[in-house]
């Protein structure tokens, strides 16, 4: 493949194109494409470019500056790689790309940022979050508060309360948006009913919103130690303060109840000094830390040593235990004279043609202990403990995975089979070779060199065989000395998932540093993969 | 096997069973000699050597059928069990009837249709862009010549072996973020999932598209670059009906990939409705409180039977794609 079809990108060709040709290519360009053409380009790049101004609009209201540029400067080079007649591989590239970039290449990056984070339950977000979801969780009414008479008004969705103050001064605020003083622009008995820009909401709207209204805490000023004004009926509010009090030059909560002093030692949440936490807490980066912990917490130590072998063990049988039945039946299969192979051949795909999470259900249900098929109808009522026992689970694991996987090896080695040309057979014979001896000196080694990058693929998709395990055991038996949610039939990837997503607490931070020993080991494999194959020798 | 099996009854053929069979009456403890013999024509039919020659492999067959379907008999046995719990599933084929079909799809509990027509409008907007993107980006490295374009395959090889799955974290971190923007693209979207498996729609397929394309001579664009067609129009309505086959092989690949992906849909379709057959019925199942089997089981004949009837119609062009290197 050496034609190009533009020879404008051409990198390497011989001379560059002379003023003349390139005027002659640009009219043949410009008369092939019709004026419809034109049009549908001109329609998709509008709608790209409507839908990237309206989201620039809603991140320059969030005030998110960085993320905003990259959408600019993304939308900026789409039109001007669609407007430019330079750039005609982008314009097949860039849709892909954009994809590619976004969720597969900087989400890995950003797992590895993430495995040097404490992220996870309690620890979601900013510092100043941690601290305005502290105060408000602890508002409490003061006692002596004055009445402040409030108009609830609403704005696109956002409710606001507008306070008249016993002075009979008027401010309006929101949840995010500390109290300002503001001109009604409609005052009823000394109350504000009314301001510009807002709608009141009616007696029936407050009823109906009660549980917004209620929720509702407006801070009283941009000192979070000022407290909040909320209203319990719609109608009065009162001053609540929280029983925290923070002290921002020097970074402290003190809870006025007990009077105890938290601080912020560095660990993402406030602190006491008897080591007690108070979470919510913030996102901080923690260096190595949830590498440390697990390989030096020995509850996590144990079962991470016991998955990572359990992971390479599953991979390595499930290849192997395929493979050779994949294997047998090929050879068994591959004789012209054997009548309805195709049929054979038809029953044999159908496990691989289902759904593999659906079949991994329908075999825990076959494999259950009381009343699972295998048990009571194969095996006579007997009570074999086949996912519920940490050896029997990892037996069943290798059954049904062996279900599920023979039929793809068995495809590929008939097809290794017959490619191998038949001379081979004829010359050997001649040389005086038993078959099985053809077989093992000549065809296994050819059969070898066809099957194996595919081979190393399968261990790569078995080591992450995430159905499987989760939808047939669900890593279980459970590993009750384990602070984190893990089995005996956990392989990285589920555990990666388990720590991540199940269970009381979430930790991405952990779970992500879980994934960054699974990258390492698949890069070793594919590393081992292009070895072998040379694929990446025959780019050219 | 569409190109690589020798056709039955051509020299290779015969040649290649006349050798399997060697092979195999040796390890049969047979000799080989009386074996060949038996393979020729007009001759009284002796049972011994039927066996020896071919009559093993039948029970060879029967018993790895029986292993491969004896799941799906009992699953479809289950499902026409009108008695719904899984010890009543156990005496197969006892009773006949399709309430279990009529319990799995008006449960009001149970959204089962909503799944499906869920998982249907993921998977196939999934198949038809992730082949509209990869076509797009084969075509421009298989024909076009450009700085950066074997860094850009080397790129997609390597990227392909990390599948998305192990980023599950910080995708569900992203997409959270976007939710606070954008709502409508974020979590508990479709078209966020969407978006999220488009991620993976050049690493997985441009490669092999990208043989396949310079299968296709470029004489064909050449000539049709001299009457006047610009890349666009050569693109749309001459390189993309010659691949046809393998947009059908990566469209099917990519279908049935996004039905078994669970690990991402659960992270990112929050509200049961608008879960997908593989992260709904998985709920569903592992509620200790659900106890309907054979409705179970029917809901996942329903969800098979699309699947499996499209692989088998199209079973050699998968096989040929799955000889390239996609592992289901």
């Amino acid at each position: 493949m050496s034609t190009t079809i533009d020879e404008d990108v051409a990198t390497g060709s011989a001379t560059p194109p002379t003023k003349r040709q390139k005027r002659a290519a640009r009219i043949a360009d410009a008369a092939s494409g019709g004026i419809r053409s034109i049009l549908v380009k001109l329609l998709l790049l509008g709608i790209v470019d409507a839908i990237a101004v309206y989201a620039i609009l809603v991140l320059a209201l969030s005030q998110d500056w960085l993320v905003l540029a990259i959408v600019a400067g993304v939308t900026v080079l789409v039109n001007w790689i669609y407007f430019s007649r330079r750039t005609l591989p982008a314009k097949y590239l860039t849709p892909g790309v954009i994809f590619l970039v976004l969720f597969q290449v900087f989400v890995l990056v950003y797992t590895g940022y993430i495995a040097f984070t404490n992220y996870g339950t309690g620890h979601n977000g900013s510092k100043e979050q941690a601290v305005s979801s502290l105060m408000a969780a602890s508002l409490e009414r003061v006692p002596d508060s004055p009445t402040y008479r409030v108009t609830v008004v609403d704005q696109l969705g956002t409710l606001g309360l507008l306070v008249t103050d016993p002075n009979g001064d008027a401010s309006l605020g929101t949840t995010e948006q500390p109290l300002q003083p503001v001109d009604p622009s409609e005052v009823d008995g000394g109350k504000a009913v009314a301001v510009d820009g807002w709608t009141t909401l009616q007696f029936s709207d407050v009823i109906a919103r009660t549980n917004e209204i209620t929720e509702l805490a407006v801070p009283f000023s941009d000192d979070p130690n000022d407290g909040a004004i909320r209203t319990p009926d719609g109608s009065s509010g009162y001053l609540y303060t929280s029983n925290l009090e923070y002290d921002e030059a020097a970074g402290t909560m003190t809870d006025l109840s007990t009077g105890t002093v938290y601080s912020d030692i560095g660990t993402g949440a406030f602190t006491a000094e008897d080591g007690s936490e108070i979470l919510p807490g913030w996102q901080i980066t923690v260096g190595f830390d949830n590498f440390v912990r697990a390989v030096t917490d020995t509850r996590l130590a144990g079962p991470l040593v016991y998955v990572t072998l359990w992971t390479f063990a599953f991979a390595l049988i499930s290849v192997a235990t395929t493979f050779f039945l994949g294997l047998f039946l090929a050879i068994v299969f591959n004789d012209m004279r054997m009548k309805g192979r195709r049929y054979y051949r038809v029953a044999m795909i159908i496990p691989y043609a289902i759904p593999s999470f659906l079949s991994a259900l329908v075999w825990a249900g076959m494999m259950n202990e009381s009343f699972g098929f295998i048990n009571q109808v194969i095996f006579g009522g007997a009570s074999i403990p086949w996912l519920t026992d940490p050896w029997m689970a990892k037996l069943s694991v290798i059954i049904v995975n062996l279900w599920l996987g023979f039929p793809y090896m068995f495809l590929i080695c008939t097809g290794a089979l017959q490619s191998i040309p038949d001379d081979v057979n004829e010359a050997s014979s001649i040389d005086g070779a038993s078959a099985w001896q053809t077989f093992r000196h000549i065809k296994l080694p050819l059969l070898l060199v066809s099957v194996a990058p595919l081979l190393i693929a399968s261990f790569a998709f078995n080591f992450n065989n995430f159905n499987v395990i989760y939808m047939l055991t669900n890593g279980g038996p459970r590993d009750t000395g384990a602070p984190i949610p893990v089995g005996f039939t956990d392989i990285l990837i589920s555990m990666v998932y388990k720590v991540a997503f199940t269970g009381q607490n979430r930790d991405y931070g952990l779970a992500a540093a879980y994934s960054i020993i699974i990258f390492i080991v698949v890069a070793v494999i594919s590393i081992i993969a292009f070895r072998r194959t040379k694929s990446l020798e025959e780019i050219n | 096997m569409s190109n690589q099996q020798p056709i039955p009854g051509s020299e290779t053929g015969l040649l290649e069973g006349e050798l399997g069979e060697e092979r195999d009456a040796v390890r049969a403890g047979g000799d080989p000699a009386l074996a060949r013999r038996a393979a020729g024509p007009k001759r009284p039919f002796r049972f011994g050597k039927w066996f020896a020659a071919t009559g093993w492999r039948h029970l060879v067959g029967l018993v790895v059928v029986a292993f491969a379907l004896f799941p799906v008999v009992f699953v479809i046995s289950s499902s026409l069990n009108p008695n719904g719990t899984l010890t009543g599933s156990n005496a197969l084929f006892s009773q006949i009837g399709f309430d279990a079909y009529a319990r799995i799809l008006t449960n009001p509990q149970v959204p089962f249709t909503t799944w499906f027509a869920n998982t249907l409008i993921i998977a196939g907007v999934t198949a038809i862009l992730t082949v509209f993107l990869g076509a797009l980006a084969a075509y421009a490295f298989s024909r076009m010549r450009f700085t950066g374009r074997r860094f850009g395959l080397i790129t997609i090889v390597v990227v392909q072996m990390f599948p998305q799955m192990l980023a599950v974290v910080a995708i569900f971190l992203v997409m959270s973020a976007i939710s606070d923007w954008f709502p409508a693209i974020g979590l508990n979207t479709h078209i966020g999932l969407i978006m999220v498996y488009l991620g993976g729609a050049l690493g997985v397929n441009t490669y092999l598209m990208y043989g396949y394309f310079n299968t296709i001579p470029a004489s064909i664009d050449e000539a049709a670059k001299i009457d006047g067609a610009g890349h666009a129009r050569i693109f749309f309505t001459i390189i993309l009906r010659l691949v046809a086959p393998i947009l059908a092989v990566v469209a099917l690949l990519s279908f049935i990939f996004s039905v078994n992906e669970y690990v991402v849909a659960s992270v990112i379709l929050i509200d049961t409705e608008n879960q997908t057959l593989a992260v709904g019925l998985t709920k569903l199942v592992s509620n200790p409180r659900y106890a309907d089997w054979a409705a179970f089981s029917a809901g996942a004949v329903i969800a098979a039977l699309p699947v499996v009837l499209l692989f088998l119609y199209l079973q050699k062009y998968i096989v040929g794609g799955l000889s390239a290197g996609a592992v289901k």
